[in-house]
């Protein structure tokens, strides 16, 4: 007879991730108890106070983790250290400014999402949906759960939980996916796209995973680390299990060629979510990323490197090359968002301490330009010959003049495209500085040359937007019909706070850069 | 030897900015940008009085400018060179960003222009643009770009000097398209737009390629270290900044978009676009003498390039009838002359400034001129439509006849000193180099004073050509009295500072002592020539313009007059070069950005989103196709590693 011992569990160490699941689970509680005028208020509130309650238990984090370097927990299973915290930090910092624009229903009164997810497309029982005003509040606890999977993610330190991570951070996005308000065909489409390739790589995830237990005999990361050493003799197990692995990472991080999801996904999800998804994931599954080359892999850098080199080149250059040509500013932002995946692998291989720092800072600043770009492309509109506001005006000819009726709204934009393209003074300029200096002080300059000439061509396809707002006239073309319906005060919020970020950490980034250096340090 | 020539170059050791004056420099930077936030912010309530905020800033500025350059002249040459520590901007690891200021002659040379013709035109801009409703937006947009410029040419790092640069590009499109209603307008801060970012691309890889061999990208640093790099490396440095340079400076290949801007109100073509901002290549090109002395053949492309845009604006000068567009392709030819100057070496550096100085003054005074005929004249410009206007607007004649002179290079006035002294610097040298030089400059000297002395005629003299109800009239008091003030500067500041080399002295400590050199010509004999054929231009232009009469219409005219009213087809070039190609691959793709007139440069894009168009079919929407990608991706990522593995 086997007595049952308790495993120890660190609450305090878990606290900003059990305070984001428990919020997902009280909203799902809300759903069931709280009577419908009032749970969007509940939901919201709740959702807000988990994601900054959990900001600040990580900021309590800090000083522990900083003095001591981390925590094993759970026997090795689940790993604070400093880039796992700091990653915490970023994810569930931009999950709130998400949420921001999640939340708005601008001056409409309707939000991005559909006003039941589960009606047919088209059909009555959706139009009758509409008219009573229903709203979809399981949205709120949707992302926490999402953001809850991110979270654990990049701190998982065996292979079972990194998988089971990796499930509860898809299937809410799979989801969320789906419920666009408008264009619901499309958002349906893109969410069975999602979920099957995502299957499809999750599937991959585990056979490699499991391969990986074939050959060392252990899951945690630690183990397989030493067995690349020690082990001989099943190198092709070794190979093909790393291999499958970091197919099911890469799919999430959009590199290619992993990437084709991404475009239709970012175009066919409500837009919020979009932001959402290419600030957070990216964050949650570069985290991962960092750690299995970080820990697995100092080893077999010179088996891997022509790969992940390999990687890193086509993903710059196909993200930059097909997103010149884009016409729809979400795939256009899309593609920009895997030329991006692009430049933070080449921090992500640099190898050196510097690059994990710099990656970090990267997907800070990175992500807040994200969410508020995406943040403004769902307050401008298209109007039908009524003049009653539709969708949103994702066609870049429908973007022409806006810096005239919008100069404050198309400033921001232009501020963030200005940060994605890396010009200097902005966040996105010293992101890309650090990553490009760790690459070339960890010898991997021919990378860095790509990624210079990439950004070159890359500023190209932002700055068209830019000359497209403000030095094109509207008057005659389809842009005509083009309208910036006013924000509840929360996505405006979130765009402010973006601005704010986004020029302090160009400006004065020595703080934050302090921070991640302090940070960038794994412990096995 | 080039470590030898580096060693003369930088004579003057970096010193810490010390005293109260040197320690607020950056003040000069802050001032005019906090004047400019608050008319932006101020709203309404300060329509009738914010201009004048905006003229106080630079003339605060100035102020301190001067003051911080009587702090330096207290001091010996060699301390001459300071540098102010703003704030840690980027540290990341063992690399270290600063952002920082350098106070020495060259910049605050720069300085001193900007801040003086700067408030001239800002006072000017008071009465000239008196019934516009968005003035006191004007003002606030000249005060930004005045900060942008002086962060410019204060910056102590490329990268600082990089963002000042793209501010002042800003402020350029932000002015060139203020009354943007009108498509032509808008149409041209485009232009200026994409021209500029092809000349930032080169910024922006010199920044790089500084970056990868330097680690660093402070000029310190930079100069430090290029005696020691190859040959290669800065060669390829020089060629991008000389390209950043050419698209601020309108140099060819990336002239086109002057000419279209002059679409602004013309107190922004007199600072922007001809006393200040468009001098900013030189700027970069003197700045940078260290790197370029290591790669003689870049600086043979300077000579060049200033040499052929020399010549080029001239002709395009020669025949166009809209006033400001003459000295518009006038400014293009005179920076020439700065370039050709600045790529000569040591021997040209002081020379290249000097003229950029002086050429600050005429040019300015010109512009504001033509400002107030156009301001008599209902906004006319075209000079078939002037003549005899000497009676009516005797001080702006007046002011305007001696910054012609100045132009010209007539002696005593201003450009005498400067611009003989460039064509003199052209003729210095071996072998086939100083003769073909110094011809160009030469010759382009005859050209200039024909097209001005033709400008000048056509406006002033000869006969009435306007139509009825025009009334010329001279301009107000707030106008005319920056004119007199700038007159003065053209006639006088050229002489004075040559008095003993004083501005050549002064400029030492940045471009290193030159001896004398002597041009393979005598002295005598050119200055001799360059006045002959100055002389000969002015007569000639006088007897076609004032002796016979000028046809209101345009006559047809030779093929190279055609040529040349057409700005030497330089859109026509283009188009044909860049855009048609490109077009012709990638139709199917346009977007609603069409009306893209001449946005030669777009065509690279389109090259390359040719290609894009071929990745782009790769994404069909089929999710069974994604994920066979992703097989292959997989078994192509095995095959790597398992080749690599052995």
């Amino acid at each position: 007879m086997t007595t049952f011992t308790a495993p120890t569990i660190a609450w305090a160490e878990l606290a900003p991730v059990l305070i984001v699941l428990g919020a997902g689970i009280l909203g799902v509680g809300v759903e069931a108890f709280v009577p419908q005028r009032l749970r969007r208020t509940v939901q919201l509130v709740l959702a807000l106070a988990a994601t900054a309650g959990a900001l600040v238990a990580v900021a309590l984090l800090w000083h522990g983790v900083h003095k001591t370097g981390g925590s094993r927990l759970f026997d090795g299973a689940y790993i604070l250290d400093g880039p796992a915290l700091i990653l915490q930090g970023i994810i569930v910092g931009l999950a709130l400014l998400a949420l921001l624009v999640i939340a708005d229903r601008t001056s409409l009164g309707e939000d991005a999402f559909a006003p039941s997810g589960a009606a047919v497309p088209g059909s009555d029982y959706e139009q009758l949906a509409r008219r009573k005003g229903l709203v979809l509040t399981e949205v709120y606890p949707l992302v926490l759960f999402a953001t809850g999977g991110m979270m654990i993610f990049p701190a998982a330190g065996d292979l079972l939980l990194m998988f089971v991570a990796l499930e509860v951070l898809s299937l809410p996005l799979y989801l969320l996916s789906g419920l666009a308000r408008r264009r619901r065909l499309l958002s349906q489409e893109a969410a069975m796209k999602y979920f099957l390739l995502g299957a499809f790589a999750s599937a991959f995830f585990l056979f490699g995973a499991a391969l990986l237990y074939g050959f060392a005999g252990s899951i945690k990361l630690a183990d397989i680390a030493t067995a690349t050493s020690s082990v001989l003799g099943m190198d092709s197990l070794l190979f093909a299990g790393l291999a499958m692995l970091l197919v099911g990472i890469l799919f999430k991080v959009g590199a290619v060629p992993f990437h084709a999801w991404t475009p239709d996904v970012y175009q066919g999800a409500p837009t919020p979510i979009t932001g959402f998804m290419a600030a957070c994931t990216k964050a949650a599954a570069v985290g991962v990323l960092l750690r299995v080359v970080y820990v697995v892999l100092p080893g077999l850098r010179w088996e891997l490197k022509p790969v992940l080199w390999t990687v890193a080149i086509l993903t710059m250059l196909v993200g930059t090359v097909i997103a010149i040509v884009q016409t729809d500013i979400k795939r256009m932002l899309a593609y920009s968002a895997i030329a991006h995946a692009g430049f933070i692998l080449t921090g992500v291989v640099a190898w050196n301490q510097r690059g994990i720092s710099g990656t970090l800072f990267y997907l800070l600043a990175y992500g807040i330009a994200s969410i508020g770009a995406f943040g403004v492309v769902s307050l401008v509109r298209e109007t039908n010959d009524a003049g009653e506001v539709l969708g949103e005006a994702t066609h870049l000819s429908q973007w022409a003049g806006l810096g005239k009726r919008s100069p404050l709204l198309a400033g921001a934009f232009t501020l963030f495209l200005l940060s994605l393209a890396g010009i200097p003074l902005t966040a996105g300029f010293t992101g890309k500085f650090a990553v490009f200096t760790a690459a070339v002080a960890g010898s991997a300059t021919p990378l860095v040359i790509v990624g210079v000439i990439a950004s070159a061509a890359a500023a190209f396809f932002y700055v068209r937007v830019i000359v497209l707002m403000f030095f094109t006239d509207a008057a005659g073309t389809a842009a005509e019909r083009t309208t910036v319906v006013r924000s509840e005060g929360l996505t405006a919020a979130a765009i402010s706070i973006a601005v704010a970020a986004t020029i302090l950490l160009g400006v004065l980034p020595s703080p934050v850069l302090t921070l991640v250096t302090q940070a960038a340090k794994f412990i096995p | 030897m080039a470590i030898l020539r580096l060693l003369e170059l930088a004579p003057a050791q970096q010193q810490a900015a010390s005293g109260f004056l040197q320690t607020s420099a950056w003040l000069l930077v802050a001032i005019p940008l906090l004047s400019a936030a608050f008319l932006l912010l101020a709203g309404k309530r300060a329509d009738g009085w914010g201009h004048w905020v905006g003229v106080a800033a630079p003339g605060l500025a100035f102020v301190l400018g001067l003051g911080v350059t009587v702090s330096l002249l207290g001091g010996d040459a060699a301390t001459r060179v300071r540098s102010l520590h703003l704030f840690s901007w980027i540290p990341a690891g063992s690399l270290h960003l600063d952002a920082g200021l350098r106070l020495d002659p060259l910049s605050l040379t720069f300085v001193l222009l900007v801040t003086f013709v700067g408030t001239l035109i800002h006072v000017y801009s008071v009465a000239y643009m008196d019934h516009d409703p968005s003035r006191r937006r004007f003002f606030a947009y000249l005060n930004f770009f005045i900060a942008a410029m002086l962060l410019l040419v204060l910056a102590d790092s490329y990268l600082l000097l990089f963002v000042g640069w793209e501010g002042v590009g800003l402020a350029s499109y932000l002015l060139i398209g203020f009354w943007n209603h009108e498509t032509p307008n808008a149409v041209a801060a485009k232009k200026a737009f994409v021209m500029n970012r092809v000349g930032d691309l080169g910024m922006l890889v010199a920044l790089m390629v500084m970056f990868a061999s330097f680690g660093a990208v402070d000029f310190t640093t930079v100069f430090h270290g290029a005696p020691g790099a190859s040959a290669g490396v800065l060669t390829a440095i020089s060629l991008m900044l000389l390209l950043a340079a050419c698209g601020k400076s309108a140099q060819f290949p990336l002239q086109a978009w002057l000419g279209d801007a002059m679409a602004g109100p013309t107190p922004v073509s007199a600072l922007i676009h001809a006393a200040t901002m468009v001098t900013a290549g030189v700027y970069l090109v003197v700045r940078s003498a260290p790197i370029f002395e290591g790669a003689p053949n870049a600086q043979l492309v300077v000579v060049i390039v200033g040499g052929i845009t020399l010549i080029f604006g001239a002709i395009v000068g020669l025949a166009k009838d809209d006033i400001k567009k003459v000295l518009a392709a006038s400014t293009m030819s005179q920076i020439g002359y700065m370039m050709l100057a600045a790529g000569l070496g040591p021997i040209g550096y002081a020379f290249a400034i000097f003229h950029l100085v002086t050429h600050g003054f005429f040019k300015a005074g010109l512009f504001l001129g033509a400002g107030s005929v156009m301001h008599g004249m209902d906004d006319q410009v075209d000079m078939r439509r002037f003549g005899a206007l000497q009676k009516f607007l005797p001080i702006t004649w007046a002011t305007f006849a001696i910054a012609w002179l100045a132009i010209l290079g007539i002696p005593p006035f201003s450009g005498f000193w400067t611009k003989d002294k460039i064509i003199e610097a052209a003729f210095v040298g071996d072998g086939w180099r100083p003769w073909v030089f110094g011809l160009v400059a030469l010759i382009g000297a005859g050209l200039t004073a024909f097209y001005m002395s033709r400008l000048f005629f056509m406006t002033f003299h000869g006969t009435e050509r306007w139509t009825k109800d025009q009334h010329p009239h001279e301009a107000p008091k707030l106008m005319t009295v920056p004119m007199i003030v700038l007159a003065v500067g053209s006639a006088f500041v050229g002489g004075l500072l040559s008095i003993g080399g004083a501005f050549s002295t002064w400029l030492e400590p940045v471009t290193g002592h030159h001896e004398h050199a002597e041009p393979v010509l005598s002295v005598p004999a050119i200055t001799v020539a360059t006045l002959v054929l100055v002389l000969a231009g002015a007569f000639f232009a006088w007897r076609q313009y004032v002796v016979s009469t000028v046809p209101v219409t345009p006559p047809l005219a030779s093929v190279l007059t055609r040529a040349a009213r057409h700005d030497l087809y330089q859109d026509e070039v283009n188009e044909a070069l860049f855009m048609h190609p490109g077009q012709y691959l990638t139709r199917s793709l346009t977007y609603g950005d069409r009306r893209v007139l001449d946005a030669g440069v777009d065509g690279i894009g389109r090259l390359v989103a040719g290609t894009g168009e071929l990745l782009r079919r790769w994404q069909n929407g089929y999710a069974r196709s994604y994920a066979a990608t992703m097989v292959a991706g997989l078994l192509i990522l095995l095959v790597v590693v398992l080749a690599f593995q052995s």
